[in-house]
Parts: structure tokens; sequence; C-alpha cells
């Protein structure tokens, strides 16, 4: 039986397995995806991160996988699929294995929340897109609308403004969630219309995505729809095992959860600010937790 | 290895080729799009039957636009000239086999 596993690769997972490596468990990490890095891995620009002033984030999650593998850590290239308590631990049930373990960080992270409207899916690369980043080039001189009303939303609307002919940003309230200073900017943008206290109804076209259907009732023309309405954690495997919040895990800083054994790091856990940075401390807390689960078994 | 394609040998390569091609579409800054890549090439190496190449869509936008392409990755299979399935996103190895051999 391993001492831990870590699920799930971002910086949460990549740091917790350099902090495992220093500790001497024996660990690995299970990965759903051949490469690391997690939400870093859509991210174009990361200038925030201490140390690298202007950094893509593909690069920066393989120069932190980098450092966890010259540290020793063992990665299994394998989904998740169920988590069994068993004598003494846990089991981890993959698509192509299972590994018993005492104890486990998870580290699954979080995907874009998806709007839940019809079209949406039908339309998924042919018009709606959850990262303006990405896709923004292929709507040059196009019409977009951006739904949402948080800091991504509006980041995403002043994204596409400089490279589409107009952008509508969509939100269900009068008021943005998101920083003053780019309420400001989205403000001062005459590319930018702002459709407040209304919702997407319908996503509507043939082939791809023709226009919106809101709530009001009303119809905007558009080639794209960029939606940018928050974050769906990857907790289900742990539903009914550990207590959850808004379906985040439950756990403060220490990543210890209702669950003895099971530890909580990064944008999984319940907290108030999902970058990067946290991830990284969140990993090497949880390690610290396990360590002491551990001596005290 | 997967080879680059370029706008002026599509029609030859690609639409007139007897066999099913696969083509993928990304750009060098789209990071699921090198996570993906590398699942690619390990196909192409198992697949003799088919055909695979890849666009860039940042020195081909003719090509992007052509096909309609709005989010990167994207797999299109060809067959007989035509658009037989495509994918959108990062999928895994296994799924990229299947795509392309349900065209054979
Ligand atoms: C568009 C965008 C821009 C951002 N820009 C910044 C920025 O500039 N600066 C900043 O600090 N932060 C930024 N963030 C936030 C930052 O990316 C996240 O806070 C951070 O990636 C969270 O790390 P994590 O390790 O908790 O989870 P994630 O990065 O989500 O990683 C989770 C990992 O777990 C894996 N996984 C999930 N489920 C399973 C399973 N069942 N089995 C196996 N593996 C699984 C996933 O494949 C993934 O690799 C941005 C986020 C987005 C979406």
């Amino acid at each position: 039986m391993k001492d831990l596993i870590i699920a799930g690769s971002g910086p949460a997972g990549l740091s917790a397995a350099v902090y495992a490596s220093n500790a001497m468990l024996n660990f690995s990490v299970i990965e759903k995806f051949p490469m690391s890095g997690g939400q870093m891995l859509n991210t174009y620009e990361i200038n925030n991160y201490l140390g690298f002033e202007e950094i893509d984030g593909f690069t920066l999650g393989q120069t932190f996988r980098k450092h966890a593998e010259n540290k020793g850590a063992q990665f299994i290239n394998d989904e998740i699929t169920a988590i069994e308590k068993i004598d003494g631990g846990y089991s981890v049930k993959c698509k192509n294995g299972e590994y018993e373990t005492k104890t486990i960080i998870f580290a699954t992270g979080a995907n874009p929340k998806k709007l839940g409207v019809k079209g949406e899916a039908d339309f998924a690369g042919r018009g709606v897109s959850y990262c303006a980043t990405c896709d923004g080039n292929f709507f040059r001189d196009k019409i977009t609308a951006v739904v949402g009303g948080g800091d991504v939303a509006l980041e995403d609307t002043l994204y596409l403004a400089n490279i589409c002919s107009k952008v509508y940003l969509i939100h269900r309230r009068d008021e943005f969630r998101g920083a003053k200073y780019l309420q400001d900017k989205v403000r001062a943008n005459d590319k930018i219309e702002l459709v407040l206290k209304d919702e997407v109804d319908e996503i509507i076209g043939n082939n791809k995505v023709e226009k919106l259907k809101l709530k009001s009732g009303k119809e905007l023309e558009t080639d794209g729809v960029f939606i940018a309405v928050g974050l769906d954690p990857n907790s289900k495997l742990l539903d009914k095992t550990t207590e959850m919040e808004n379906g985040f895990i439950k756990a403060d800083e220490s990543g210890i959860t209702s669950a003895a054994g099971i530890f909580a790091a990064g944008d999984i856990r319940t907290k108030r600010l999902r970058q990067i940075s946290t991830a990284v401390s969140d990993g090497a807390n949880a390690v610290h937790s396990v360590e002491e689960y551990l001596f005290n078994l | 290895m997967v080879k680059d394609i370029k706008t002026n040998e599509f029609q030859e390569k690609v639409i007139n080729s007897n066999k099913p091609v696969l083509v993928d579409f990304w750009a060098s800054w789209c990071g699921p799009c090198r996570m993906l890549s590398p699942a690619v090439d390990s196909v192409s190496e198992q697949v003799s039957e088919a055909e695979f190449y890849k666009v860039n869509v940042d020195e081909e936008p003719e090509l992007a636009r052509e096909f309609g392409i709005m989010s990167i990755p994207t797999l299109i299979v060809f067959k007989n000239g035509e658009i037989f399935d495509q994918s959108v996103g990062v999928i895994s190895e296994a799924d990229i086999k299947t795509l392309v051999e349900k065209a054979l």
C-alpha cells in the first residue's frame, strides 16, 4: 500500500509531488492527460507568478512537471473513476488500473462551468467557447458575445474587443463582480455593448452559431459566444464521502477534509482566491498534513 | 512524425488522397494543441492505412477559414475528399485512433 496518491497534476498536485518527494513518501501522481499543468495549459500569458514576469502556461506547467520528475516523482497517466474506502486506506480506481493508498491528496482542480442552455453542447467548437485567449483569433472582425460578470468575463471582453468588430457582454445582474479597473475599461470601450439584467436562453444556428435568444425575448446576432460564468470543481468522485460547499471540497489551508486520510489542494477546495500561487501553497500544506496524519496512524 | 501541410498542397495531399486523412489544426501558442500533437504522432505510427498532416492555423489561415475552424485543437478526418468526422479539444490517444479507424 502506498503512503499517498496525488490526484491531478496542475500546480497544486505538482507542488504536492515536490514536497512529498522531499518527505520521502512512497507516492504516485495520477493525471488523466498525457501532460501536466491543468488549467494553466489554457493560459496564454501568466504575469503574476513570482519569479516569472511573463510566461505562457504551457511552459510553466512543463517547468513544474520537470521539477517534480527530477525530484523522483512517479507519474501515472490514467483517469481516476472511483474512490473506495478499504481497510487502512483507500482504493483508487482508474480506467486502466487500481491502486491502494493510505492517503489521497485531491488536486483535480476545476473546469469552466457550462451555461446549461439549449445549443451549447451542439455548437462547442462551432462558435461556443470557454477560452477567449485560445479561440478569439478565429473571430477576427466578427461579432462575439461574452457571458458572465467576474474578472474572467471582463478580461475576455476586453481581449475580444481588440480582435472583433463588436462584443456584447451579457450579464444577468446590473452590476459586475469583477475588478473595478476592468469595469471602467469595459465601459469606456465603444466596441463593447453591455446587455445587463438578461440571460441567454438558447444558442441558435445551422452549422455554427448565428444568434442568441435571450430570456427577455431579445435576439442578438453573433458569430461566437464565450462563456465565463465560473468554475465547476472536479469533486464528483468524493461527493458521497466528503463534505462539500457549493461543489467545492470543504477544507481550510491545512487541506484536511471531513474524510480521514483525504486531503484537498488547489482550486478544488473552498477558498477565496483561486490562482497558481495559492494552488502551489496548498500543495505544500496538504503534504504537511499528510505527514502528520501518517505519523499518528 | 506528422508532416506540416500548406494551403497549396491541400488539394493534392488531402482532398485527392485515396486513403483517409487525419488533419490536426493547431498553433504554437495553444497549450492543449501541444498536448494533443504527441498523441497524434503516436497514432500515425500505428495506423499505416491512413495519412496524417497538421495545419498551423497562423501560417495557413485560409485553410482554417475554409473548414470553419473556431477552436483548436481540431482534428478532421477526410475520406474521399470530404469531411468524414471531426473532434474539437484534447482527446485521448485511444479516441484519436478510433476517430481514424472509423474511416478505414
Ligand atoms: C483562462 C484562465 C486564465 C488563468 N490565468 C491565471 C493567471 O494569470 N495567474 C494565476 O495565478 N492563475 C490563473 N488562472 C487560475 C489557475 O490556472 C488555477 O487556479 C490553477 O491552475 C489551479 O490549479 P489546480 O492544481 O488546483 O487545478 P488544475 O489546474 O485545474 O489541475 C487539475 C488537474 O487534475 C487533473 N484531473 C482532473 N480530474 C482527474 C481525474 N479524475 N483523474 C486524473 N486526473 C484528473 C486535470 O487533468 C488537471 O491536470 C487562470 C485560469 C484560467 C481558466
